[in-house]
């Protein structure tokens, strides 16, 4: 099954309303509370990231009987550093999005700890793909 | 799928006119309604009692222990919430209800907070240990019909769960143990506790994450006050002597039982206090997004205004918050195991006080199969988008959303929407017959009876 989200850069409101969605879904479909767990905190940290950094995005979702494949396709400044990026701490976000609460870092590195497999794509002035993959058992 | 759960709230049919009130309240979706009557899912049903205030007609009554039971016991002992004595008016004296529950036949009466103190003891032991839930924000799991809640509705949540026992357990285990070092035989000895809610009931009756409840019976606070009241009223006991009195409790203990009590009292990290269920399933849905983090402790209850606030509680909650502060004022601040025995006990409380895991048992969960489950789910949202999303309940269900899952798990039939009845008979699929047979089968015979448009000279 296949799902389409939007997200809107600088909508902090509505940020969180995508992992929201997925997560009642994986609930409807009987996975396991760990694995919910997982997936919408990264979901959520990958869903912020597009609100806090870039223009606009899509979130796309695949939900397929053993694993749940989800990529996040952002229109904005991209990561010129991705290692740099993935280390804890690290961060870009600026002094207005910090003070909202956001932008401490630990972004990146959180999504790898809570998805089996992670793949992050970027070019600078264009935008970033993040796609990680959860499976179920 | 494990036993369904056990459930205190229970409809009488031959009260009930099929209004429906109690299936939009019920923060779980759990009843709908069928041939005029609510029906209640056992696996969804948490047993916060929000339909029990919703029934205009008292069609729905809580359980209780046939009160005569208390005489089987050669040592019945009464284990009673301290709110109980806040539905009482100031003028009726504590020592005159002590005396009319003594009248009744208990031959000793035990606040059930008695054991507060020790819980705040042990829990702050637990903190200096790092033996709390790694998960953060910890839940309190006081309220039984939370912790139904977060089982069936934020199964992510279940390992939040701070498993201690309750006050009223606690305090249970130190009665029979102090009663029988007195030399009392166990099986003389009776503890009946009165609760303020139907959910106390469920879990006495089938306790999550527990063993057999050390409580013999159960009154309801409600029933018990009545009680009392007429013995007062009449004038037929014998007031106790002097030195007879309800036993001294710290400051904690009093303000426990109220909203923020436990907070207060635990002082554990950034935490919050929350009561009704549909603000503590607001909250928790946010805590379960990642919406809301960085809260180390959650003290949550299903009633508004805590357990004064219980649907079995006699007097308005805000005047007995009111009393319950009153009282609180007057006691101090720390009580001495010399006051309170129970802290006499500390060790043999302290490893009566476990309770096993609670488990998730997601209410949402459409198959047991993921392929099964993910068919379902899809057929249920193409459904739902063509349903009309007034969630009128006409069709039996809280919502469309309800009735699209009831299609899809074959509980319900589609055209039980009356949307959907209108476009069919627009294209002859439906006879007005048929449609009228429909919403019989749902709202029963009576409601549906042709001869109303009789009656009502159309």
């Amino acid at each position: 099954m296949n799902f389409e989200y939007h997200v809107e850069g600088g909508d902090f409101t509505n940020a969180g309303s995508t992992s929201s969605q997925v997560k009642r879904m994986l609930k409807k479909i009987g996975v396991s509370p760990e694995i919910v767990k997982k997936t919408v905190v990264a979901l959520y940290e990958a869903e912020v990231n597009i609100v806090a950094h870039a223009y606009r995005g899509d979130i796309f979702v695949d939900l397929e009987e053993d694993h749940v494949k989800i990529v996040l396709a952002d229109e904005g400044p991209g990561i010129p550093d991705i290692d740099k990026a993935m280390q804890k701490g690290y961060s870009t976000a600026s002094q207005k999005v910090r003070e909202m609460g956001f932008g401490a870092g630990m972004g990146l590195p959180n999504i790898k700890n809570n998805s089996d497999s992670l793949n992050i794509t970027s070019e600078v002035g264009k935008g970033t793909t993040i796609e990680f993959i959860n499976y179920f058992q | 799928m494990a036993e369904d759960f056990h459930h205190a709230l229970k409809f009488k049919y031959d009260l009930c006119i099929g209004c429906s009130h109690c299936t939009g309240v019920c923060p779980t979706s759990a009843i709908h309604v069928e041939d005029g009557h609510p029906v209640l899912d056992p696996n969804r049903c948490v047993d916060c009692g929000r339909c029990y205030v919703a029934c205009p007609m008292n069609a729905i009554y809580i359980e209780q222990d046939d009160f005569q039971t208390i005489y089987d016991y050669k040592y019945p002992v009464l284990l009673v919430p301290s709110i109980f004595l806040a539905q009482f008016e100031e003028k009726i004296r504590e020592r005159t209800i002590l005396s009319a529950l003594l009248h009744l036949g208990f031959k000793d009466i035990y606040e059930v907070e008695k054991s507060v103190d020790f819980i705040k003891e042990y829990i702050r032991r637990d903190l200096e240990n790092g033996n709390v839930p790694y998960e953060k924000p910890v839940i309190s799991s006081f309220c039984p019909a939370i912790v139904r809640l977060i089982q069936v509705k934020f199964p992510v949540l279940v390992d939040n769960i701070y498993l201690v026992k309750a006050p009223f357990d606690m305090t249970a285990e130190y009665i029979k143990k102090s009663l029988t070092e007195k030399g009392v035989k166990e099986e003389d000895i009776g503890i009946f506790y009165v609760s303020p809610c139907a959910a106390k009931i469920a879990a006495i009756k089938s306790p999550v994450g527990e063993e057999k409840s050390p409580v013999s019976g159960v009154i309801n606070m409600n029933y018990l006050y009545s009680k009392v009241l007429r013995v007062i009223k009449t004038g037929e006991y014998k007031m106790c002597d002097e030195s007879a009195r309800f036993h001294r409790l710290s400051k904690a203990s009093i303000t426990y039982p109220l909203t923020g009590g436990e907070t207060k009292m635990l002082r554990i990290g950034r935490n919050l206090a929350i009561d009704d269920i549909h603000n503590v399933s607001e909250f928790l849905e946010k805590v379960e997004d990642e919406d809301i983090q960085d809260i180390d402790f959650l003290e949550l209850r299903a009633c508004d205004g805590s357990c004064c606030g219980g649907i079995l509680t006699a007097e308005n909650r805000f005047l007995m918050i009111e009393r319950q502060r009153k009282r609180m004022q007057k006691c101090s601040d720390e009580v001495d195991s010399e006051d309170n025995d129970l802290l006499n006990y500390f060790d043999y409380l302290a490893d009566k006080r476990h309770v096993s895991e609670v488990e998730p048992r997601s209410m949402d969960k459409m198959d047991d199969n993921v392929a099964a489950a993910m068919q379902k789910m899809k057929r249920a949202f193409e459904i739902n988008q063509n349903l009309p999303q007034v969630d009128c309940h006409l069709c039996g269900y809280p919502s469309c959303k309800a009735l699209a899952e009831a299609v899809v798990t074959d509980k319900a039939q589609i055209q039980q929407c009356i949307f959907v009845q209108r476009a069919m008979e627009h294209y002859d699929l439906l006879t007005p017959k048929e449609a009228h047979d429909i919403s019989a089968k749902v709202w029963g015979a009576k409601k549906t009876d042709p001869t109303i448009a009789k009656n009502l000279n159309l």
